[in-house]
């Protein structure tokens, strides 16, 4: 399990990067290689080339800007995890981040790599998508933002040409009183999510004004229950409501295998919808 | 009962170890292995390098049944730093890897050959072998080696009708048959007749290290060296040196530290023949280390089964006989165990309990999935599964309580030793000793059984699914025949102690030198223990089937008093004392008078007894002495597993909530250890009852290759464990008293956790096959 | 080729490596510190864990280039003047180890963590702990040396 040859290089900066990925053939972005090295360990990612974003320090880092959180691609899903806007402000996002992988993995696996790499069971993929993240993307053709919505086009496959890199996101810091929740099935501790679902309610007089909830692991890219987020808006937040919204899970039509056929993926989403909506309401502030 | 082993201890002037903690036994001193460990000073295989060394690497089978029509090793060979590439036609002249256990007539076409012939039999199966200057490019190399393979049919399942496995040979190359009784009139007779179809998975040891083997050949010596080796040094290097054709002392292996063995590790498999067959051809050392993927294809796999199992019981839930039909998936080759879990599974199945008559019979069947051997308490873990299931069933078909029904059926201890007209591994099954009440009495208590129930009754009301669930079984240990020790003090009072034995990381160095400091009345720190190579010692057994501190440990023990009685005798004369007035405590000769007062320390006796010393003229010189230990018997182990678990009905997934492990074996040498071997045995039971499975898709693809697939329990999935380790019956069988303890910890999990998560569902017999998996439970709890 | 240098444990190792030579390789072949072991060599087992300038990572998931001047430490590091490091002798103590193979990995993993917050809860060095695999201790007496040195009685 060693990795195949390959160039090795190491920009200094983003145009750096930029010329790179668009001058050189078969290259690929190494960002904290916790998913890019097993691949090349198992010899299943054959590059010519690696471009080692770890010493662009203007990629690091995260800002608070009026009502955004704005977060470089390389920025440390570790240090995301402990900013305390994040806990103070995206407790969901801290929810999420808590469960992928390990602290060793963390330390090094950055938030923009796990959007890219867009596993479909990957937690930040699928709370990106909740929280409406915003996506900045680098080229030689310039700069461009993308919603995370736009984001996954595939299993897989981000929306970026070949030439292209992501440089951020930006998430807007919630203005109105709000419960959210992310939660997920796992095998073993640690370990990517067969299910996730993150739920946000924004309560209106005492009831729900607007559900917004997101399923990972479910399709080859996440999926919004929007029958269940209408069927909400304006609900009583109890457990026949949350019971109701689950049970939109049924007409799902989820990846099928022989290790998690659809229609327990479906069943976990039921499960893990009607718990992230009783927990999100739990937590949302209905004073 | 005449064990050669009791005969042998009884006539000699060894005592047995006298019951209740001794000085250094019993005790829970730290380990001598530990210091180098934690520094990161360890020698595991991938740690051992020598100058000019190549680095080997298998091309492996992509498919799982194929005719291997050809193999391109044109590319590989033009890579620039290799030094050579070899198929079947290059090693043509080795002969297959031999049997060492349960050789049963009829599997020798079976056996494996150290590169494929002709046909592959397995995903993973190795076709050529590539030797570069580095790892690195040894695996550039070996991408570029291309094999022709024109695909055949797997044969995937063991319970299908038996078929061509090979041309001229049936997927069925043998059935294991053991009956006593009159099954027939029992079952004709009986009150009820329960009938269950049971499988468990495909999982297996997989130690954290996985296999190396680093060959070096010494031309100004003649000699072939071997390292990275385990468990069974002596045979494999009996059987190196057979199947190169070289006399076997100009072979010898060297296991260093062994990162777990568990059954798997230090068999002899087809890299050991190639990196010395490699060693001797090239004239440079070569390194071969196993990466993990190959691991999971190459490395024995274990226990998957299929039972089909019925007892008839009387009136009052009393066995009246078993008649089970199992079917062992072997995989695509019969390695060196040959037949033995299916003989151990056939043998074992019985346990605990009073069986009138018994009939059993084991199918042996060839698969196309990779080759499958022992794994901690082979046929044991599989078979307590069916035999508790089974005593599930009973209870549920008469209305009775799970404990009661086990109660009625164990074997008391007025009717120890048992002697079952059944055999296994080549020796009767005489259960030796045991209160088996007397400890599931103690393990119930311990674990508030009674107030449990009512608990979970009350949680039940609640809403929660939740359940308790039990196993009682019965181990086997301290396989014989025979192992020896040679013990020796030098002129400091160091003492070494050479033994035939193995360590896998159980702690044998710590074991074997308590034992010897108990009897010497020396510190057991200053022991120094060799084992694990074929120049020190001319014989030896290795660690295996939890028999080093049964024969290792009795044959240390009978060593060191016989040392003991020289120091004795010599300082006697020295001191002008009787040697029966003396005794040696803390390393020095004392009167038993005044055991405080130090007379002479122990390696002044060693030097009196040198070679340049006037006593010893006309006498073998030195404070040394080597003993045997042999058995005809093994001594057997038993104990009770105890679970209560919580299933999620949302997701269906199983949380084991706590667990109790009570396992009475005779004595332990260090309480501190054996409370160790029974938690991480149980842990791997968890793993087997709950998460790991080898799994293959429908073309014999196999896709538990990763550790992110193959799922080892993390300390988050493990519950809080508690642990009897009880002393009630010592075997009288070794002077020691001792039983193993290695692997009381894995045999009675799934059996324990299946039991458990029926009683959460509220179902009798719902849990049919091993590992549990959620969307399994799930689909019950919507049933 | 690439020449890179490893500060490991406060020394200074000049290396030519190949840029796919992974960190793990590095350590244990070209500076030759064996310790450091390789468990899966993809990620998941944790036995090749070190500190990177502090922080507990996996040396099978970086390339040696990319630790090129950054500091490291392995267990040998962890013992100091011959007098084993805290972890280490409780480790002995507690009985945390049986073939060691996963515990240097366990002691770096234990070591970054307790240094980054020695008031660590039992939830929080669960969670950390759950991280790395051992096959033969059953992990309770892994807890039980690290909670030891965060001075905590066993549970
Ligand atoms: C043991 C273990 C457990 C894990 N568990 C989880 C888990 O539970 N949940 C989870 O989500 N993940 C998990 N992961 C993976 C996670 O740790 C990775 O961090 C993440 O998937 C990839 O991020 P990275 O920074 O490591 O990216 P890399 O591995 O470096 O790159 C991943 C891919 O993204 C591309 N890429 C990276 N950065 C950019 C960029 N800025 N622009 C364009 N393309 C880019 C790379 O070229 C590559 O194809 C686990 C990994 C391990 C080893
Ligand atoms: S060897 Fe690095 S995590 Fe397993
Ligand atoms: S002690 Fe063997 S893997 Fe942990």
């Amino acid at each position: 399990m060693k990795p195949p040859v390959f160039e090795y290089h190491r920009p200094a900066s983003l145009t750096e990067a930029v010329d790179m990925l668009g001058g050189l053939e078969n290259a690929r972005l190494l960002a904290g290689g916790q998913s890019l090295m097993p691949m090349l360990a198992m010899r299943f990612a054959f590059p010519d080339h690696l471009i080692d974003l770890n010493r662009i320090p203007a990629l690091a880092g995260i800002a608070e800007d009026g009502g955004t959180l704005r977060v470089g691609a390389m920025t440390r899903q570790r240090d995301l995890l402990d900013h305390p806007v994040v806990r103070a402000r995206l407790p969901m996002l801290a929810e999420a981040l808590e469960q992928v992988g390990h602290r060793q993995t963390r330390n090094r696996g950055t938030v923009g790599g796990s959007l890219c790499h867009l596993d479909p069971a990957a937690e930040l993929v699928a709370v990106a998508t909740a929280l409406d993240a915003e996506l900045e993307i680098a080229g030689p053709r310039g700069a461009r933002t993308l919603p995370m919505a736009a984001f996954p086009l595939g299993f897989m496959t981000p929306a970026l040409e070949p030439d292209e890199l992501l440089t951020g996101l930006r998430f807007a810091l919630p203005a109105l009183p709000q419960g959210a929740c992310f939660t997920e099935f796992a095998r073993r501790h640690g370990d990517y999510a067969i299910v996730s679902a993150a739920a946000i309610l924004w309560p209106r007089d005492g009831r729900i004004g607007r559900a917004s909830i997101t399923l990972g692991g479910v399709g080859p890219v996440p999926v919004r229950l929007e029958a269940a987020e209408a069927a909400l808006a304006g609900q009583r937040a109890d457990a026949e409501s949350f019971a109701a919204a689950a049970a939109c899970c049924g007409a799902l039509d989820p990846m099928d295998d022989a290790q998690v056929p659809a229609w327990y993926r479906r069943r976990l989403a039921a499960t893990l919808v009607r718990r992230a909506l009783t927990t999100a309401w739990e937590r949302a502030d209905v004073r | 009962m005449s064990a050669a082993g009791e005969k042998d201890y009884q006539a000699s002037p060894s005592p047995r170890l006298a019951p209740g903690a001794g000085r250094v036994v019993g005790q829970r001193v730290t380990r001598l292995e530990d210091a180098p460990l934690v520094r990161g000073d360890g020698m595991f295989a991938a740690d051992v390098s020598f100058p000019r060394q190549l680095a080997m690497r298998v091309v492996r089978s992509p498919i799982a049944h194929g005719r291997l029509l050809s193999i391109d090793t044109a590319a590989a060979r033009a890579l620039p730093g290799v030094h050579a590439v070899w198929t079947a036609a290059d090693v043509a002249d080795i002969p297959p890897i031999p049997f060492r256990a349960t050789k049963v007539r009829g599997l020798e076409p079976y056996c494996q050959p150290i590169l494929a012939a002709g046909r592959v039999r397995y995903a993973g199966e190795p076709l050529a072998v590539v030797f570069a200057d580095d790892a690195y490019l040894a695996e550039d190399a070996a991408d570029l080696v291309v094999p022709d393979i024109e695909e055949l049919p797997p044969v995937l399942d063991a319970t299908a009708e038996p078929a061509e496995f090979l041309p001229g040979h049936s997927t069925e190359p043998t059935v294991v048959r053991k009956e006593y009784g009159d099954v027939a009139a029992a079952f004709r007779d009986a009150h009820a007749i329960v009938e269950l179809a049971l499988s468990v998975g495909r999982h297996s040891g997989v130690p954290l290290e996985t296999r190396g083997a680093i060959a070096r050949y010494d031309a100004s010596r003649d000699l072939l060296e071997l390292h990275g080796a385990a468990k069974k040094q002596h045979w494999n290097r009996d059987e190196i040196a057979r199947l190169l054709g070289r006399p076997p002392a100009g072979v010898h292996l060297f296991e260093g530290h062994v990162g777990g063995g568990f059954g798997v590790r230090g068999e002899l498999y087809p890299e050991d023949l190639l990196v010395c067959l490699a060693a001797l051809r090239l004239r440079r050392p070569v390194k071969w280390i196993e990466d993990r993927r190959e691991h999971m294809v190459a490395t024995n796999h274990s226990r998957q089964q299929h039972h089909r199992i019925r007892a008839a019981v009387d009136g009052q839930g009393r066995l009246l006989a078993i008649d089970d039909v199992f079917f062992h998936d072997q995989g695509g080759y019969v390695r060196t165990h040959g037949a033995r879990v299916v003989d151990l599974a056939a043998g074992m199945l019985p346990g605990p309990y009073r069986l009138p008559a018994y009939r059993v019979a084991g199918h042996f069947r060839l698969t196309n999935k990779t080759p499958a051997a022992t794994y901690r308490a082979p046929g044991r873990f599989e078979t307590t599964f069916v035999r508790e299931r089974v005593m599930d069933a009973i209870a549920a078909r008469l209305g009775l309580d799970r404990v009661e029904v086990r109660r009625r059926n164990l074997v008391t201890p007025a009717e120890m030793p048992h002697a079952r007209p059944l055999d296994t591994l080549g020796t009767a099954v005489v259960l030796d000793s045991g209160d088996y009440p007397g400890l599931l009495d103690t393990a119930l208590d311990r674990f508030g059984w009674t107030a449990l129930q009512a608990d979970l009754a009350r949680r039940r009301g609640a809403g929660e699914c939740v359940g308790a669930g039990i196993g009682f079984f019965v181990e086997k240990s301290g396989l014989g025949p025979s192992d020896g020790v040679r013990i020796a003090v030098d002129k400091t009072g160091g003492v070494e102690l050479i033994s035939g034995a193995a360590s896998v990381g159980q702690g044998v160095e710590t074991v074997l030198a308590q034992i010897c400091a108990e009897a010497l009345g020396i510190d057991y720190r200053r022991v120094r223990v060799v084992r694990g190579r074929t120049d020190r010692i001319e014989f030896g057994n290795g660690a295996h089937a939890s028999r080093v501190t049964v024969m290792s440990g009795s044959a240390t023990y009978r060593a060191a008093l016989a040392v003991r009685a020289m120091a004795l005798e010599t300082a006697a004369g020295l001191l002008q004392a009787a040697a029966s007035e003396l005794s040696i405590v803390d390393g020095h000769v004392v009167r038993l008078a005044d055991p405080g007062a130090p007379l002479m320390p122990l390696g002044e006796v060693a030097r009196h007894m040198g070679p340049d010393s006037a006593l010893m003229v006309g006498r073998t010189p030195g404070l040394s002495a080597e003993r045997w230990f042999h058995s005809a018997h093994m001594t057997y182990p038993y104990g009770v597993h105890l679970a209560v678990v919580r299933i999620d009905r949302g997701t269906g997934e199983v949380r084991v909530e706590r667990y109790l492990v009570a396992n009475d074996i005779g004595r332990a040498i260090n309480p501190m250890l054996v409370e160790g071997q029974l938690a991480g045995g149980f842990v791997q039971g968890l793993g087997g009852a709950l998460f790991e499975e080898f799994r293959y898709d429908e073309t014999g693809q196999p896709l538990s290759t990763t550790f992110a697939d193959y799922l080892i329990p993390t300390l988050a999935e493990v519950p809080p464990l508690d642990l009897i380790v009880s002393e009630q019956a010592p075997s009288p069988l070794n002077p020691l008293g001792v039983k193993g303890a290695g692997e009381g910890g894995t045999n009675g999990v799934g059996a324990a956790i299946a039991s458990a998560v029926d009683d959460a569902l509220r179902r009798p017999g719902a849990v049919v096959s091993l590992p549990i998996l959620p969307r399994t439970v799930h689909a019950l709890l919507r049933t | 080729m690439h020449d890179v240098t490893l500060c490991l444990n406060g020394d200074v190792h000049r290396i030519r490596v190949e840029a796919r030579r992974t960190l793990l390789d590095a350590i244990r072949e070209d500076c030759g510190a064996t310790g450091t072991h390789a468990g899966c060599e993809h990620g998941v087992c944790g036995a090749c864990t070190v500190l990177l300038d502090g922080e507990p990572v996996r040396s099978c998931l970086m390339f040696a280039v990319q630790a090129d001047g950054r500091e490291l430490r392995t267990v040998e590091g962890l013992a100091k003047d011959g007098v084993l490091h805290k972890l280490q002798q409780s480790f002995i103590d507690h009985h945390a180890l049986q073939c060691g193979y996963c515990t240097p990995g366990f002691l770096m993993l234990a070591a970054g963590l307790i240094e980054a917050d020695p008031d660590l809860s039992d939830a929080a060095l669960i969670d950390g702990l759950s991280a790395n695999l051992c096959r033969c201790t059953g992990y309770a007496n892994i807890v039980a040396a690290v909670r030891a040195v965060l001075g905590r009685a066993p549970s």
